[in-house]
């Protein structure tokens, strides 16, 4: 069922082998891990050459501040000419929670940059405009990070 | 011909009544909401307006899209706390005299959401004159609040409530900047723990009918 997706996988690994650092196959897609350095690179790889046009979803989570690497970074590519999806992985760890952005090779991740730099934390090095987009703009810490505490610090917590 | 005959007929020309009953029977009889739904409980208070319930039997049925032209702010449903500063800048931009119903657990509490999103009680921001239980209230309660509202504002003096042109009512705060003030809606035991830490506290400013009421 994903052998298709498998082979832009195998492309990917064709032209630069370091940029997959692990494959994943379950429920019939496909996630590559990503080093973070070359995250750029391999979305402009598979947006120029293999046709993924569409960034339909960039999203962050946390995985727990007792996991290491803490936080990931998912990137889902869409293809309007040949409807495959695949999505991408990066890891980060709680320390430099940093990576590049990729609103140069698409608009749509500016706005999903900024969610995931407002709700988690993440940076993203070179976004135009990083700031707050759903919180407050003096909203204290990043609210879907696993340590913060659900009613929020102080003076907001209002208990 | 019909009853304003009779009545002028049966009655001298001149009565002699309280200033603040007449005034107060013309406020509570046209009593015109912003119209500001918040979420679920905005359904509801549409719903009352309707021909089923018809609010206008009681003379609020009116819903102005400018506060400029409002008595009655309804807050229906959970009030975010990014929506905590635009809810007081309309509050502040209705003229004298103003009333705010509470509408629905969310709006008195924070309801369900006790969390960092949502304010925990809409009287931290603004002054309440009526709360109305419910998830969401069912239309009869809204009404219900009205008549209840009706009721208090005939109980009210005139000079309670005069139009002011105080600058913070044209002023928007920063959230979280708002100074601590006296007088607030607030249970005694949080102004004296605010006190004592010198902490500011949010979105918490006394209206101006309630600072002359206090003191």
């Amino acid at each position: 069922m994903t052998e298709k997706l498998h082979g832009y996988v195998e492309k990917l690994k064709q032209e630069n082998a370091g940029w997959v650092t692990d494959i994943k196959d379950e429920l019939g897609e496909v996630t590559v891990i990503i080093p973070r350095e070359g995250i750029v690179d391999v979305c402009r790889f598979l947006r120029n050459s293999e046709g993924f046009d569409l960034l339909s979803d960039l999203c962050g989570a946390d995985r727990g501040p007792e996991e290491e690497p803490r936080f990931e970074v998912n990137y889902h590519l869409f293809s309007t000419t040949h409807h495959d999806r695949l999505r991408l992985k990066v890891l980060l760890s709680e320390d430099d929670p940093t990576v590049s952005t990729v609103t140069s090779l698409w608009r749509t991740a500016d706005w999903h940059e900024r969610e995931t730099y407002d709700l988690l934390g993440v940076k993203f090095e070179g976004h135009p405009d990083l700031r707050r987009i759903l919180l407050p703009s003096d909203f204290d810490g990043h609210a879907l990070r696993k340590d913060y505490p659900l009613r929020g610090y102080e003076p907001y917590s209002m208990n | 011909m019909g009853l304003e005959n009779t009545v002028f007929e049966s009655l001298p020309d001149i009565l002699t009544v309280r200033l603040d009953a007449v005034v107060n029977w013309a406020r509570k009889s046209s009593l015109w909401p912003a119209t500001f739904g918040l979420a679920c409980c905005a359904i509801e208070m549409m719903n009352t307006v309707s021909a089923r319930n018809d609010l206008s039997r009681f003379g609020a049925e009116t819903f102005r899209a400018s506060p400029r032209q409002a008595d009655v702010m309804i807050v229906s449903g959970r009030v975010s706390r990014k929506m905590a500063p635009v809810l007081r800048r309309i509050y502040d931009q209705m003229p004298e005299p103003k009333w705010v119903i509470s509408m629905g657990a969310c709006a008195t509490s924070g309801g369900v959401f006790d969390n960092y999103a949502i304010v925990q009680g809409v009287d931290k921001i603004v002054p309440v004159d009526i709360y109305v239980p419910g998830c969401p209230p069912r239309p009869e309660m809204l009404v219900h609040a009205i008549m209840m509202l009706q009721q208090k504002i005939m109980k009210e003096s005139v000079k309670d409530r005069q139009d002011t042109f105080e600058p913070e009512s044209r002023e928007s705060k920063v959230p979280g900047t708002l100074p601590v003030t006296e007088g607030t809606a607030l249970e005694r035991e949080t102004e004296i723990e605010v006190a004592q830490h010198q902490i500011s506290r949010p979105y918490t400013i006394p209206s101006r009918h309630e600072k002359r009421r206090s003191s």
